[in-house]
């Protein structure tokens, strides 16, 4: 049996003289975006890498296209008025906002795989990591939505900025406690997650530090009848704060400013964007070099992603297939590259949490903790068997209802999180959403250039060469079966 | 030979006749002892499952879903069981079933997703680490390489305590399903840059743990119906594996009791009741009972008070269990305060850590301070 990779070895190398090549222009793309299709390989296989970061930054996008649910124009329900509730009342709201949870989280999904700039969405789902808020514990699915647009209209833009507008996001003010730091009763939580996890990082303060600090953020409320951020002046600490050697009455946007001046912050938001981007371990060196140019900007986003996206490290051999898929690279990545039609994305959603990225519930503050750690032995099988389930050529889900009503079928799929809160209507939307998801080999072959080697198919789908050598007799969607199943499948 | 390299060498045949000890003390480090956690996930009220039944303050708190004092299953004159427990009565009169009071941990947080990673990583409250207690045990002092696995989650995807840190861990719903589903592993030798290597690591422990797991010893014990009492039956097919696992997670779901609690506790802990029975025969029929040691535990316990809604909300130190054959029967820690109550929930009496140091050092005799991130005292839990 002949080995794929002996055939990609031996295969041509078609760069055009000016071109980076379709090696370059695919890592790119996956790692710019979530995974890349055959042409659009193609596409950006001529550009320099110069000509492909100018297009990719100049296509950003700062809102979303897909339509959101219905329900973001309703009011939200006051906390008085669900206190006055009766039990039943409220056991509805509850399941209500689960309900919109999964509206939420389709309606993302939806977005990541429509978006015009898979950089810009890349870059909304990196700072909800970074300024991890969950639905676990803000409740109300209309903030987690308007955090989600906020993120996305700062997200290629300035850090400063965005850092200012997050910081008095609802949602953030739930989640971290702000509402409930009142003058002379603090609560630090937001004072020390603000400088360990969103900006300086660890060992760049003192305790005393977030103590002070949390006095200046105090006032920062929440205006209960609309869910809109609320300054309460009387709630505000008005006395002299120490924060970082500074003294001063400062308010909460001013020992922002204080964590800005910083040059650690930029130093802690590149070595983060270097291991989304880049590799498991920032070069201390590049590191500063890139963080520089992101300070003297003045935190412009895309001037931090230009320079690492053209850093030598970025296109070293040895950082190629370095990280590891995120669930989101890995679904909506392998629906995206291998162009699946999709109908109902619910079941991308569900299975995205399942594989342990469940979108607006980030497991803590620190957010997804990513790189190995998204796979275990759980994860990994999960993952395979999301991988299985997807080429299965199957046509009517008529069956499998009528399983369903039976038993639990498609049990590996649908353990995923929630699906048991979804009811039975629910379910059987999951599973005949399940059954659009289609891969049409021909048409997905079609778009390279002319016929269509073993070896064109791994160079699109792998960033390494197969772990497990794939049969030359095999068939192309078996062909693409199997490098799905390939450890190398999960590197990037 | 000269006295210079005669030390050279004795020194050289000490190290390796150290080397050898530890290799040993390792290899053979008491994991043939296995270590079974039960969480109780949601947060167990260890006010209605251990009954502080005498004191009045307790029924002052709880009027309408305090358990009576006479449905308590009286254990002295002022500690009883739930009367859904009525099934861990016969380990607690043959004494091997140990409770233990007040186990929480300073600075408690009442967040679910929160504190039961606290529980997991054996942190402090304000430390966030990613690895598992377990996981970093088993780094420090690893069990036998021929083993299925260093430990298997039952009907969870979640590895909890086996999270990260290198450790052989494999989830498992059901033995069958993971045979099949395991096939999609595939090992190969370890190559490429770290994130490859950790990949084929994990593919190998999907695989080892396949090869030597098996789904068709047949019990004499009758395992009871519903999902945990499926955990039961497949923790107990995984410990009947010849091949050895040094711990086995099970889970039981849904003691967040916010609402109407009473009935919906009674059902809970009759599950953990009888699953636990199950479990303690079926260790007998293996001869496993005397080399196990079965611990519960949980992200907090609940509020002193009772809520609005018939329920309890989220709280913080709480009653768990240790069962076992070598276990010393009997209540250990200390019962409820209800006249020191931190805003409104019972102060924690021993740390969580100091459970966990018993299970490292004085059942399987590992280090725990590296696990635990610090030295916990340990507890008089065990018999030799």
């Amino acid at each position: 049996m002949r080995c794929l990779s002996a055939l990609l070895l031996a295969a041509p190398l078609a760069v055009q003289a000016t071109g980076m090549g379709a090696d370059d222009a695919r890592h790119l793309l996956n790692r710019a975006g979530f995974g890349a299709q055959p042409r659009e390989i193609a596409d950006y296989a001529r550009l320099t890498r110069e000509q492909a970061l100018d297009r990719l930054l100049g296509a950003t996008v700062a809102a979303a296209t897909t339509p959101p649910p219905e329900w973001v124009r309703e009011a939200i329900v006051p906390p008085r008025e669900l206190r006055q509730a009766s039990q039943e009342e409220r056991k509805r709201f509850l399941a209500q906002e689960i309900r919109r949870g999964f509206d939420l989280r389709t309606w993302w999904i939806q977005e990541m795989l429509d978006t015009p700039s898979p950089l810009s969405e890349r870059m909304t789902l990196f700072w909800h990591g970074h300024f991890a808020s969950s639905q676990q514990k803000v409740r109300y699915t209309h903030l987690m939505y308007r955090q989600n647009l906020l993120l996305r209209r700062y997200a290629v833009g300035n850090f400063g900025e965005l850092l200012h507008a997050v910081a008095k996001d609802p949602a953030m003010v739930i989640y971290l406690d702000s509402a409930s730091n009142r003058k002379g009763k603090p609560n630090e939580n937001f004072a020390r997650e603000v400088m360990e996890l969103f900006t300086l990082g660890e060992g760049h303060y003192a305790e005393s530090d977030i103590r002070e600090a949390a006095r200046a953020f105090t006032g920062w409320s929440i205006e209960p009848e609309t869910g809109e951020f609320k300054w309460r002046p009387a709630l505000h600490d008005p006395g002299v704060k120490t924060v970082l050697g500074k003294s001063g009455t400062f308010d909460g946007d001013a020992v922002l400013d204080l964590l800005l001046e910083r040059p650690q912050t930029a130093e802690f938001v590149v070595a983060k964007l270097w291991r989304e981007f880049v590799s498991p371990e920032p070069d201390a060196a590049e590191v500063k070099r890139i963080s520089a140019k992101f300070y003297a900007s003045n935190y412009g986003i895309k001037v931090a992603l230009r320079e690492l996206l053209l850093a030598p490290a970025f296109w070293a051999p040895e950082n190629r297939g370095a990280l590891i898929k995120s669930p989101v690279d890995l679904v909506v990545g392998t629906m995206h590259a291998l162009d699946f039609s999709i109908g109902d994305p619910l079941p991308l959603a569900l299975v995205v949490a399942q594989l342990g990225q469940n979108l607006f519930s980030p497991p803590n503050v620190k957010g997804w903790p990513g790189g190995e750690a998204w796979i275990n032995s759980s994860s990994l099988l999960a993952r395979k068997a999301f991988a299985e389930r997807i080429f299965r050529a199957e046509e009517m889900p008529g069956l499998a209802l009528a399983e369903m009503q039976k038993r639990r079928t498609e049990a590996d799929v649908t353990r995923a999180k929630g699906f048991g809160r979804m009811g039975q209507e629910g379910r059987e939307r999951f599973v005949r959403a399940l059954y659009e998801i289609q891969f049409d080999p021909q048409r997905w072959l079609g778009q390279f250039p002319g016929a269509v080697s073993h070896a064109d198919i791994e160079r699109a789908l792998l960033a390494r060469e197969p772990v497990n050598a794939v049969p030359v007799e095999s068939p192309a969607r078996e062909v693409v079966k199997r490098l799905a199943l390939d450890p190398a499948y999960q590197l990037k | 030979m000269d006295r210079r390299r005669f030390l050279q060498h004795s020194s050289a045949a000490a190290a390796a006749f150290l080397g050898a000890r530890i290799a040993r003390a390792q290899s053979a480090s008491g994991y043939r002892n296995l270590l079974v956690l039960v969480e109780l996930k949601g947060g167990n009220d260890g006010l209605n499952t251990v009954v502080p039944y005498a004191d009045p303050a307790y029924y002052a708190l709880r009027p309408r879903i305090a358990v009576r004092r006479d449905d308590v299953l009286q254990l002295d004159d002022r500690t009883g069981l739930h009367p859904a427990l009525a099934p861990l009565l016969p380990m607690w009169q043959a004494r091997e079933l140990a409770i233990i009071q007040g186990v929480g941990y300073p600075e408690p947080n009442l967040s679910h997703f929160r504190s039961i990673e606290i529980w997991d990583t054996a942190s402090r409250a304000d430390e966030y680490l990613t690895d598992g207690w377990l996981a970093r045990a088993f780094a420090a002092a690893r069990p036998p390489a021929g083993f299925a696995a260093d430990g298997v989650v039952v009907g969870s995807s979640e590895l909890g305590p086996l999270a990260g840190g290198g450790a052989r861990a494999v989830a498992l719903a059901n033995t069958e399903q993971f045979l099949r589903q395991a096939k999609l592993a595939q090992p190969a030798q370890a190559r490429g840059n770290r994130a490859l290597a950790h990949i084929l690591k994990v593919e190998g422990d999907i695989a080892q743990a396949a090869a030597s797991l098996n789904g068709n010893r047949q019990f004499r014990t009758e395992f009871p119906p519903g999902p945990f009492g499926n955990a039961v039956r497949t923790a107990a097919q995984v410990i009947a594996s010849e091949a050895g696992v040094a711990a086995v997670r099970l889970t039981l779901n849904g003691f967040d009791t916010h609402q109407n609690q009473p009935g919906a506790h009674a059902n809970l802990l009759r599950q953990l009741a009888e699953g636990l029975a199950a479990l303690r025969a079926a260790l007998q029929e293996l001869a496993r009972w005397d080399s196990t040691l079965i611990l519960t535990y949980a992200e907090f316990g609940r509020r002193a008070q009772e809520n609005g809604s018939n329920g309890t909300d989220h709280g913080t130190a709480n009653a768990h269990f240790a069962l076992g054959g070598r276990v010393k029967g009997g209540l250990h820690g200390e019962a409820p305060r209800f006249d020191r109550l931190d805003g409104g929930n019972l102060v924690h009496a021993m740390d969580f850590r100091s459970v966990y140091a018993t299970a490292l050092e004085k059942w399987w005799g590992v280090p725990s301070a590296g696990a635990l991130a610090g030295r916990f005292p340990t507890l008089d839990l065990l018999r030799a």
